[in-house]
């Protein structure tokens, strides 16, 4: 009896002991997060740049886009071929095809891509990729890179599709705040200036030199423009290009998928407007990596960005 | 400011982003395999659902083509020839023997023979059929109008769903029949037939004869083959694993508008 209650104080103790020191753990970091977020350093002043709303919508993004992208890959897995038309067997060859090949043991050995006719060895990552186990097999895009990460279309199409509504939400959230807060026509469009500027801003662009200091608290003008083309044609474009490929709504007005060439051209467009927004991504996260990373960073965490005195760095 | 505290700082936040992408990696994989997170998920085919049925007309169309873009090949997907004696023994008598029964809700349970069904008010429609896998493909199809073939057994006033019973097991066993289920807004639309031609021959039997349904609204799966036996039901949850079809009870949707 005794030595139960023993063994039951030490315990409690234990967990006691362990839960203080998980606490302290993570004030500390929270402490040093806090710190670092909120610090000013020399030689700058925090400058507000982000709203709250803003902040909030561009992290969902992020979530939303990234399993969009991951899951819809998934989709694409349980038909790894993309045709231009309104059919996939009117005759013609796919315009891309993915796809792995046996060997004489009937092992996958080679992953190949297709493209128009042209064949590449793409082993490894299309095709043909690892498994858990190590295992090369038929996969066209390689597990680390879908959600879920084993073939499973059902559910990859119910993460897809709920996920999607989400997107479509936040978007429509995003652009009402957006003009009724004025970001719109304060932030995102050109002004006449801008436009007057362009040419230098391509010029410093190639060259690498970025607005620091006053200049960077707007947005320049490749910036804006890159924006609004994400917000207002290729989302809008690649939500439309996937309510285009149900059968249910082709019969909102039959014959409106014709003007994108047919079903099986919006499922080749979706997918190429999928990667257009990856290559966005890329160009966007490297610009805000050389544009100095920690400060981007934290203006789109906590609002402020440290606006470094011109003269340190005229 | 210290250059080991801008280390330190870096690396908390480099730390705090591996980490955040990595829980949501892993963590996609684990609430997959839960039951109540695909249940979420499910709010969206709810959604689905509820939206394109309200901004689409309950005659809406689908698109229909014309005979040059008719696939050349209509492909063939799922069974191609179902494990299933009765069936077989059907099928080598070219389903002179055969018989579509259509009971449950209905104020005169009845057999239909081919012959039958084909003097039913029929319908020709070119249509493309899209699998939930991504391909389509273009065929003419002909086929009693489904609403006339409920019209002669008269639905009960609590009728809501008809659930379509196939020949083809879908185990090697022969067990797991295939079986698919509609609402009434889709069985008496015009474009709902139960198909017995395809491009003016035969249906054949990798594509479902003697009769196979077409839903030219909805994915393929939802378009049953070697159709046997229509019931009419005021709800499907005792039915096979109780969610309206095959692939249903395998995780996909039961309404596949998407």
């Amino acid at each position: 009896m005794s030595v139960g209650i023993m063994h039951f104080r030490n315990a409690v103790l234990r967990a006691t002991l362990l839960m203080k020191r998980i606490n302290e753990t993570i004030c500390g970091w929270l402490r040093k997060l806090w710190k670092y977020l909120s610090s000013a350093a020399s030689g700058g002043y925090p400058y507000y740049r982000h709203s709250l709303p803003v902040r909030i919508m561009h992290w969902c993004n992020v979530v939303f886009l990234a399993t969009l992208l991951m899951s819809g890959l998934n989709i694409f897995d349980a038909h790894p071929a993309l045709y231009w038309g309104k059919q996939s067997y009117s005759g013609a060859p796919p315009v891309l095809e993915l796809q792995g090949k046996e060997d004489d043991e009937g092992d996958i050995s080679v992953g190949v891509t297709r493209i128009l006719g042209h064949e590449f060895n793409t082993t490894g990552f299309l095709g043909a990729s690892r498994d858990s186990e190590g295992e090369l097999t038929e996969r066209s895009f390689p597990s680390w890179l879908t959600i879920p990460n084993n073939r499973w279309l059902s559910m990859a199409r119910h993460w897809h599709f709920f996920i999607a509504w989400l997107l479509v939400v936040n978007g429509i959230t995003f652009v009402t705040y957006s003009i009724v807060s004025r970001h719109l026509h304060r932030d995102l469009v050109p002004t006449k200036q801008d436009w007057l500027s362009i040419g230098r801003a391509i010029i410093d662009h190639l060259r690498f030199r970025h607005p620091k200091g006053e200049a960077a608290k707007r947005y320049n003008v490749l910036q804006k423009c890159a924006y609004l083309a994400v917000i207002f044609f290729l989302l809008p474009l690649m939500i439309l290009m996937g309510l285009g490929m149900s059968p249910a709504l082709n019969a909102l007005s039959p014959g409106w998928v014709d003007i994108f060439s047919g079903r099986q051209s919006i499922r080749t467009i979706h997918f190429v407007v999928a990667w257009a927004l990856v290559l966005f991504v890329i160009i966007h996260v490297f610009m805000v990596i050389i544009t100095g990373f920690w400060n981007n960073l934290r203006s789109m965490i906590t609002g402020y960005y440290r606006v470094e005195s011109e003269v340190d760095h005229g | 400011m210290g250059n080991d505290d801008k280390l330190s700082r870096r690396s908390l936040m480099t730390r705090l982003l591996a980490g955040v992408s990595l829980v949501m990696l892993s963590g996609c994989e684990k609430l997959s395999e839960t039951t109540w997170f695909p249940k979420v998920l499910g709010l969206g085919e709810k959604a689905t659902y509820k939206i394109q049925r309200l901004v689409l007309s309950r005659k809406a169309m689908a698109q229909e083509f014309t005979e040059n873009d008719v696939s050349p090949h209509f492909r063939s997907n799922g069974t191609s020839m179902p494990n299933n004696p009765t069936y077989r023994k059907l099928a080598a008598k070219g389903f002179k023997h055969y018989r579509l029964e259509v009971g449950g809700l209905v104020e005169q349970p009845m057999y239909f023979s081919l012959a039958d069904i084909r003097r039913l008010p029929s319908r020709t429609q070119i249509t493309r059929h899209d699998c939930v896998e991504g391909w389509s493909a273009i065929g003419m199809w002909k086929g009693a109008r489904l609403s006339a073939l409920l019209e002669e057994v008269k639905l009960k006033p609590n009728a809501r769903y008809i659930v379509f019973h196939c020949a083809d097991p879908m185990e090697e066993d022969g067990s797991s029949p295939y079986y698919e289920s509609i609402d009434l807004e889709d069985a008496f639309h015009p474009q709902t037939i139960l198909a017995y031609e395809l491009n003016g021959k035969p249906l054949p039997i990798p594509n479902g004869a003697p009769l196979r349904l077409r839903l030219e609204r909805q994915l393929g799966y939802k378009m049953a083959k070697y159709v046997m036996r229509l019931e009419i039901v005021e709800d499907f949850f005792r039915i096979a694993g109780g969610n309206g079809g095959y692939w249903e009870d395998k995780g996909y949707e039961w309404y596949a508008g998407i």
